[in-house]
């Protein structure tokens, strides 16, 4: 109802200035469908959620219209399509996305890149998004796989496991969080006796798990995503008793995951999932609420960040100049300037308008290095009780 | 003598169960397309989405009757809907054959062209099945999950390795035996089995003997929508449900019944079980089984694996091709296709 009311508040707005200026449309390209199709919509909602509280602010003069495309996740060519759709047909400022780091890296080698459009991914994980020539048009606020590799090493070193199993998705995302997560745990001294990939969308994981079981290992690490065969491998590898201890990584975060499998599940997960605890976090999970959406789903305050980004950016530049956009991004995000936390936009349009040195903080700490990607903070949860426990931040 | 039986039990968890299991399910999907080979003399590539579309009624039906609270105790709400399923898949695959396939019998069109129509058929099967229960994993399995766990099998036993029996795996293999076993009675004791292997055998001498051709298909129809349902339904409850997972079963299914020997219910059976078996030995790594079985000294590095998992469907296509170089008729002499 509240997100309702929201959307209606946020089109009247919309229909009231149209008047003056004309909308500025920005692309949320998302995997609608495929196999991250249960957390897009709450993802896609948040970013709107944040150009919303921008529209209201009504620093921007002319108001930003969300426009949404589907990415599928998996499928480069659909993906491209799509993104050429956004930039030519919807003339979009800039694109908030892509989420699966595959159709991701398709988009900016073939779309944005050489359109001079900026894109930001709230969830493109793979160490190779670091790597690729974006020109300085691509960001992140998804810190890269090769951090995520080493909080998950540390964490494991810490709790004194030892002998893994690594099964992943065959993908640019689940082949570059294996890799991480094998060299983490060999530099911090750990075994790994076996790095398999799983396919997605099959029936039956029974094979797969027998020779992740045949390693001889004791723990299995399920780099894949919580919609596909990363549950086949965990309810077989639990069936079959082949493993009763699991490492999941950010993409098996998902209640749907727990409600599949039940009860045997519980106390034998850690996971790992991107987010920070704090003030910008704690204003944002209450907004977030209060809207009716879900803060701790999988990449939706980063959504939210990215959305807030690529408005804050806007102001700086003062006005939807899509290199300019890529000029100011990390201005706004780092310091030195004014923090601004989550639910502060108006504030933070209005100082970056005006010419004054922001700091965006938002709802996870946004900090972005290197090549433009998030330093990176991670909450690690056990499941307890068919429910996700947050143990820890790190 | 322990490290023997410790060897068996790891062997018979993660190869032999799963692969009998899996062979059962194959087998009844492969007897139902060597049915419409020997009567209808076309391969059907719908049969698989023949398998989904029963199966996603099944779990429609079943789900329903979850909401009203009716259930079998330990075994699976799904049996209880099994009748209304394969209600529904004999509409469909008698519609089907009234308005397709009946034109070009009729016509007395080559083989070759009633398989461009099924696979047509196929297509709009997957679009039926799709748009009525969508394209992602739906699960219906309920009642008792395992029949034997591995933590009372090993407090059990006292051994190392954990034997685990789902429910669904009992299930699978119980009611293959009753239903082959019904098939096979059927074809052999009753009239109407006698007339359809007349039929399948010489179409123009069991004409000129009085058989009713349209009862004949229409009755095979019937037999090949119950094994259809029946097999998708157990594989479903076993595995899991989405309808793409049905049409790639479509390669082990006539892998199995053209090793079989296309045409041969017998060799339907076994050819499903060779399928079935050889997949899953192939793609297993052998390093625990052989670490128990040979000198500590002995115990293998690698893990002693004959080819990737990935390549699971591929051992299908390559039994099948040396069953067509080798042995072109089958293992029970079917015809050559």
């Amino acid at each position: 109802m509240n997100r309702l009311l929201l959307a209606t508040a946020a089109s009247v707005l919309i229909a009231g200035t149209a008047s003056a200026q004309d909308p500025v449309n920005v692309g949320i390209i998302l995997g609608f469908t495929g196999p991250l199709e249960s957390i897009t919509p709450g993802m896609a909602e948040s970013a709107e959620f944040a150009f919303a509280e921008v529209n209201e602010s009504g620093v921007l003069g002319a108001p930003l219209n969300p426009v949404r495309a589907d990415s599928t996740c998996v499928d480069a060519a659909a993906a491209t399509a799509a993104a050429e759709r956004l930039i030519t047909a919807e003339n979009v400022a800039a694109i908030l996305g892509a989420d699966c780091s595959g159709v991701t890296i398709a988009i900016a080698n073939s779309v944005a890149v050489p359109n001079g459009v900026v894109m930001v991914s709230p969830s493109a994980t793979s160490p190779a998004l670091s790597t690729i020539d974006d020109n300085g048009f691509f960001f992140r606020v998804a810190p890269s796989d090769a951090r995520q590799g080493e909080v998950i090493a540390d964490v494991l070193k810490d709790r004194g496991l030892d002998n893994f199993a690594i099964t992943y998705t065959n993908n640019d995302y689940g082949k570059g969080l294996a890799d991480a997560i094998a060299a983490a745990i060999a530099a911090a001294g750990g075994t790994v006796a076996i790095v398999a990939a799983h396919e997605d969308g099959k029936g039956d994981y029974s094979a797969e798990v027998a020779a992740l079981q045949a390693s001889g290992a004791e723990h299995l690490i399920v780099a894949g995503y919580v919609d596909q065969g990363g549950v086949g491998i965990t309810q077989a590898a639990l069936d079959t008793g082949a493993f009763e201890s699991f490492i999941f990584p950010d993409g098996m975060y998902g209640q749907s995951l727990i409600d599949s499998i039940g009860e045997d599940i519980n106390g034998k997960v850690i996971g790992t999932l991107p987010g920070v605890e704090g003030e910008g976090a704690d204003t944002f999970a209450a907004l977030a609420s209060g809207a009716g959406m879900d803060p701790t789903g999988t990449y939706v305050p980063e959504s939210y960040d990215a959305a807030a980004l690529i408005a804050l950016s806007m102001a700086a530049a003062g006005g939807p100049d899509r290199t300019g956009i890529r000029d100011k991004l990390l201005d706004v995000a780092n310091a030195p300037g004014e923090p601004i936390l989550a639910g502060e936009l108006a504030k933070g349009l209005e100082l970056a308008a005006a010419g004054t040195d922001i700091d965006y903080q938002g709802a996870t700490g946004v900090e972005l290095i290197g090549p433009g990607e998030a330093k990176g903070s991670y909450r690690v949860y056990e499941i307890q009780d068919n429910a996700p426990v947050t143990i820890e931040y790190r | 003598m322990e490290n023997l039986l410790n060897a068996l039990v790891l062997l018979s968890n993660f190869v032999l169960i799963p692969a009998i299991a899996y062979g059962a399910q194959l087998a009844l999907g492969a007897l139902g397309v060597t049915l419409i080979y020997a009567v209808l003399r076309f391969s059907n590539f719908a049969h698989g989405d023949t398998m989904a579309f029963g199966t996603a009624i099944v779990i429609l039906f079943t789900w329903w009757l979850q909401g009203q609270g009716i259930g079998l105790g330990p075994l699976p709400t799904a049996l209880l809907a099994l009748p209304v399923g394969i209600l529904a898949a004999i509409l469909l695959l008698l519609v089907t054959d009234r308005w397709v396939y009946r034109f070009y019998r009729a016509r007395r069109s080559p083989p070759v062209v009633l398989v461009m129509a099924s696979v047509g058929v196929m297509f709009i099967y997957n679009a039926i099945t799709r748009f009525i229960i969508g394209t992602g994993d739906q699960r219906f399995e309920d009642g008792a999950r395992f029949a034997l766990k591995v933590g009372d099998f090993k407090a059990l036993t006292g051994l190392d390795q954990g034997l685990a029996i789902r429910t669904s795996q009992i299930i699978t293999i119980v009611v293959m035996v009753v239903v082959v076993s019904a098939v096979f009675w059927f074809l052999q004791r009753t009239r109407t089995g006698k007339a359809m292997r007349a039929y399948s055998d010489n179409e123009d001498l069991a004409l000129l003997s009085g058989i009713n051709p349209d009862r004949v298909v229409m009755i095979t129809w019937i037999l090949v929508a119950i094994l259809a349902t029946i097999a998708g339904t157990l594989y479903g409850l076993d595995k899991s449900f989405r309808p793409f997972t049905y049409f790639q079963l479509l390669l082990p299914i006539f892998a199995a019944a053209i090793v079989g020997g296309i045409g041969q219910p017998f060799g339907a059976i076994a050819g499903g079980f060779v399928i079935a078996i050889s997949e899953v030995v192939v793609t297993y790594a052998y390093k625990g089984f052989l670490t128990y079985l040979v000198p500590e000294s002995w115990a293998p590095a690698g893990l002693v694996q004959m080819l990737g998992t990935d390549y699971k469907f591929a051992v299908s296509f390559i039994i099948l091709v040396i069953v067509l170089l080798v042995r072109p008729t089958g293992i029970f002499r079917g015809r050559v296709i």
